[in-house]
Order: structure tokens, then sequence, then C-alpha cells
């Protein structure tokens, strides 16, 4: 037990180190991960499908090559071995891919997504899929069909989301890796709230072939962890140009590892982004991020302070924007090609009514209000007013961005208002809701990186508290740079990863309506 | 700009292809007429002179070669179709014949 505590308790790259030292087979580490999920996703439920036996075969293929040795075993990728998890937006050959949706429950898909393929050429053992808000629409999980997933920090607290699942695997050692998409923020703020790591590349960065789509123009596929450099190991695996993705960039793939271990960010200039902390944010919150901001200022960074106005209105135009094209995305779930398909009690039998009743019964209340939302916004007499002019807001949210990059190498704010509430707190609120991503989505909107690290616990209520660092467009490189000594600074105060501060789920002590803060 | 009425619902919900029942549209009714009315401010964010942007990264000219790529076999693309017949999509009736 001890020696499995350790396993499910390395890095990734720690892991890959002894994989390839063979001080550890990959089989005993996927094992290792597969034992943890069966004790603790009781709890936690961050997994929707456990995709044992596939995970182990691919561990056991990555032992022999290495055991063979000779050019195999050479050509090996760094990460051969290490298991990973996936958020359910992602489709998998072998796997049910549900997007958290009953319209997809029990759906295979055909092919893999660009990522999987990727995974699987690296050849990383995909340990399963996780929860999140249906079709990745909300920031707590409580919108999956199949109920939430449990903050492990503290049970009865949400994980954030959309995709909670994939921080809260990550939290709770259930997991060294996980993939997340991003549209408003569904990897940072999780990753805020769990007191990980979460990075959304550069939009156009890593291939969204085979994410399904909620707004394709804000959609991001990236990297879910515990450390910044893990982070960086797996944007590498993921990232690079697809021709499957019409809006993958062709740019080769900066060494994002590399720029993880610069180890310094002496004379870089760093922009505290006035909109985005102070009124509004939770004094906790306030205060790690000041103290993220005297360590760097100590390593001898630059803090300036940048402005970008016409960020308030980022939340309300994200507002228009999304729902208009997750209305137009979501139109293809229609009872005929795939999914479920749900006849009308009495009537005519025609295909109208059918996919009215297939779509009454297969998607939830918050897909529902965006899909009427975003029809709403695209109607003839509104367009102009609603979505047009969202368009134009994401102009002026991108010349802020100018601006405040002319001034700055990279900009920091807290990456959530708050920290993690309470499961049911705000779910019958939407707007309450939508305004956990009030940081996280003008990066969305303009199509930069960002990435949340943990900057400790709040003193209010000792949950965690995310930064959020975002650099210009193409320019990802910059965020492990930072984040990567942010995350050594702190952890230096701290003693050793914040995650070491989180309770055991494995302890009688801890029900499941454990936590006593 | 106009407020959104359980009408407005009822309309937008036949044309999205969603089935709603009475007390689904009051409720969504008034939970919309909140969002779209914190949304507001958006129409009188940017002037005339502002260009929208409808795409973050734009890129022009994304073609590749035209040769056929991988392709599902109908077996493939029926795979997850709650009913077939005869290798297509078998759906209901197109046209209501009462």
């Amino acid at each position: 037990m001890t020696e499995n505590n350790e396993l499910i308790r390395s890095s990734a790259a720690a892991l890959a180190g002894k994989l390839a030292a063979r001080e550890v087979s990959a089989v005993e580490v996927t094992q290792a991960h597969l034992d943890r999920i069966a004790a603790v996703d009781g709890k936690v439920h961050a997994f929707l499908h456990v995709n044992t036996d596939e995970a182990l075969a691919v561990a056991a293929e990555v032992d022999a090559i290495r055991a063979a040795g000779g050019a195999a075993a050479e050509e090996l990728h760094a990460l051969a071995g290490v298991p990973i998890a996936v958020k359910d937006l992602i489709v998998t050959i072998g796997q049910p891919t549900t997007a958290g949706s009953k319209i997809l429950e029990g759906w295979h898909s055909p092919y893999d997504a660009t990522v999987i393929k990727r995974l699987r050429a690296a050849k990383m053992p995909i340990l399963g899929k996780t929860n999140l808000d249906e079709f990745a629409m909300g920031s707590s999980t409580e919108h999956s069909a199949f109920g939430p997933t449990h903050n492990p920090w503290d049970l009865d607290r949400i994980p954030g989301g959309s995709g909670g699942g994939s921080a809260a695997a990550v939290a709770a050692f259930e997991a060294p890796l996980a993939l997340g998409t991003d549209t408003g923020g569904s990897i940072r703020q999780p990753g805020a709230v769990t007191g990980t790591v979460g990075v959304k590349p550069t939009y156009g960065g890593v291939s969204r072939y085979g994410a399904i789509a909620m707004a394709s123009s804000l959609d991001q596929i990236g990297p879910v962890s515990r450390t910044v450099l893990d982070s960086a190991l797996l944007h590498q695996v993921i990232g690079g140009h697809d021709p499957h993705d019409s809006t993958s960039l062709p740019d080769p793939l900066e060494d994002l590892v590399a720029a993880a271990s610069t180890g310094n960010v002496r004379g870089m200039k760093i922009g505290i982004i006035k909109e985005l902390h102070g009124e509004g944010y939770q004094a906790g919150v306030e205060n790690r991020f000041n103290e993220s901001l005297e360590l760097l200022k100590g390593a001898g960074a630059e803090i300036v302070e940048v402005s970008c106005p016409n960020f308030k209105y980022a939340l309300g135009a994200y507002y228009l924007i999304m729902p208009s094209e997750a209305s137009s995305n979501l139109a293809k779930f229609d009872g005929v090609r795939y999914g479920l398909r749900v006849l009308p009690e009495d009537g005519p039998m025609t295909i109208e009514r059918v996919m009215g009743a297939t779509r009454a019964a297969g998607f939830g209340d918050e897909v529902k209000r965006r899909i009427i939302l975003g029809t709403y916004a695209l109607s003839a007499g509104y367009y102009d007013a609603y979505y047009g002019s969202a368009q134009k807001v994401r102009t002026l949210i991108q010349r802020d961005f100018d601006a405040a990059f002319a001034k700055a190498d990279v900009l920091i704010s807290p990456t959530a208002p708050t920290t993690a509430f309470k499961l049911g707190e705000k779910l019958n609120d939407p707007l309450a809701m939508y305004l956990n991503d009030v940081a996280t989505i003008p990066a969305n909107m303009a199509g930069v990186p960002g990435l949340s690290l943990p900057g400790g616990l709040a003193d209010e209520d000792g949950l965690p508290v995310g930064v959020q660092l975002l650099a210009p467009a193409r320019q990802d490189a910059r965020l492990y740079r930072v984040g990567a000594v942010l995350e050594s600074l702190l952890e230096a105060q701290w003693g050793g990863p914040l995650l070491d501060k989180a309770p055991s789920l494995t302890d009688a002590a801890v029900s499941s309506h454990g936590g006593s803060h | 700009m106009a407020a959104i009425n359980r009408d407005d619902v009822a309309h937008l919900a036949r044309l999205a292809h969603i089935e709603m029942s009475a007390e689904e549209l009051d409720r969504m009714a008034g939970e919309l007429a909140v969002i779209v009315d914190s949304v507001k401010s958006v129409s009188e964010a940017a002037g005339d002179d502002v260009p929208a942007t409808s795409h973050p990264i734009p890129l022009t000219n994304v073609f590749r070669e035209d040769v056929v790529g991988h392709t599902f076999t109908a077996e493939q693309a029926l795979s997850g179709a709650p009913d077939a017949y005869e290798g297509r999509f078998k759906v209901p009736a197109i046209l209501d014949e009462g």
C-alpha cells in the first residue's frame, strides 16, 4: 500500500523516469491507479467509465517493448506507460462517449479523436472517461446527466466545471494526467478549485477533431495535471498541426518542456489586469493572489498594472456567442444518426415530432436553456443586436489584450472569483453560475492561451485558490516558464505540493459528507 | 432590446425541435428573461466602426489535396443509429399524412 501510495502521488515526469529506469513496470503503475479509482471513486465520482482491460493491455505492451530492448524500446515516447484519464467529451474507440448527456448514453464512437490517436501513439494507457457538465455546459459538473463529481478537498463541494471529473481525478490521485476541454474556463476553473494545474492552449494549438463541439470558435482541448511540467509534457504529446481540423494552427510546436525548465523570470514584465481582481473576488482569493505577485517580484519580475476596460462586456458577449454556436452544433442530435430516439406518446409519428420528443428527453435543463438562448440570439430581427454586437465585443477584447501585451509579457489574475462552493448552492441560479467564469472567458474570446496553477488555500475556508497566467496567442511557452517558477516558489513556502494538505479519501473518518471547513 | 416572454420561448422551442411542457415554458421564460437582461449591455459596447470577429485566430485558404481520405463503412456509420434498414438510416415519416 505504501508503495502504491508513492506511485499514485508521483508526478507524470517522475513516473516516466522510474519507467525508463525500469524501477517499476507500466502494469504496476496502471494497476496502482486502477486500484485507487476502485478505492475512492465511489466518493469522488470522477469517472463515468473505467477502461481496465485496455489500459492494462497497453501497459503490458510497453513493458514487453522495454523488456525486449533494442530500437523499439529506445523509440518509446517518454510518457509511454504513464496512464491518463480523458474527459468524456472526447471520442474514443472501444469506450463509450456520453458527453455527460442522456442523449448519447451508451454511444460508441466509430473513430478516435486526434488527441486520442496521439495518446495511443505515445502508448499512454487510458484509464477511463471523466465526468463533465452535459456537453461541457456548466461550472460545477452538476449538469452531468450521470450525477455530479465531488471535490476531493471537501466532498460536499463542487469540483468546478465543466471538466470537474478530469480535475478531481488528478486531485484525488486517480490519474497523474487528464485531458480537458476549455470553452470559457472548463479546464482552468476546475484546476483552481481542486488545487491542480490546467492549461487552455492557444486556439488551434491542439486539434479539436473528435471533441464533441459546443462552441467551435471557443473550444480548445488542453492538459490537466498536478504540476506545471506535467502539463507541458502532455501538451507536447497532443499539440501541433492536424489536417483534420481546419482551424488547427500550422505552426510548429514550441519546446514547452524546456520553457517549464527555464527556472527564472528575471526581467519579465507581468501585468496585473485591473478589471480582474478586487471587487467581487473573495478575500482569501485576493490574498493568495497578492502573495503570488510578491513572490514573482522577489524573483526579479517586474509587476505592472494593465487595464482591459472591455472585459466587463466579455461575460455578456460570451453568453451570446457560445449559445449561438452551441444551438447550431447540437442540431445534429436528431434521433436519427446516433444516440437516443424517443417516440411521442400519441399523435402522428412524424420525424419532427420524434425529434422534439427525443431532444426533450435527451437534453438536460442547462442544454435546453443554451439552445433556446442561442436560437433567440440568431433569430431574424435580433441577430445584429445580439450575435453581431457580441462579435464586435470580441474585437474590443482582442484589442484590450493587444494593448496589455504591449506593456507586459504575461498577464496574471485569480482564475476564479471564489473557492469551491457547495454542491447545489448555485444550481437554480444560472446567472450566479455563469459568473464563475468571469476571469477565464476573455482568453477564449481572444484565442489566447491561459494556465491555472494552485496559489494556496483561502484563509476563510481552507480551500484551494487558483492563479491564472495569460500569454499572447502562440506564446504558450511563456505560461510554462512563469508557471513553473511560481509553482516552485510557492511549494518552497508550503514545504511541498499543495495537494499534500488535501484530506485522505481512504481515511475512515472522512464520510461522504465529510469536510470540516 | 425586447424582453423575452413565454410565447417567444414556445416559438424558439419549436424552431429548436425541443418539446416543452407548460411549466417548462414558464420556468424557461423566467430564467431566460434574467439572462437576456444581463447580456443586453453588449449591444451598447461597440460602435459601428468596430469590425466583428467571428474567429479568434483566422486562417485563410485551408485546403487539402483532392483525394479520397479516410471514410467510414456503412456499418460503422450506422453503428450508433437508433434504427437502420438495408444499410441506410431508417427515419419515421417525413410528412404527416393524417
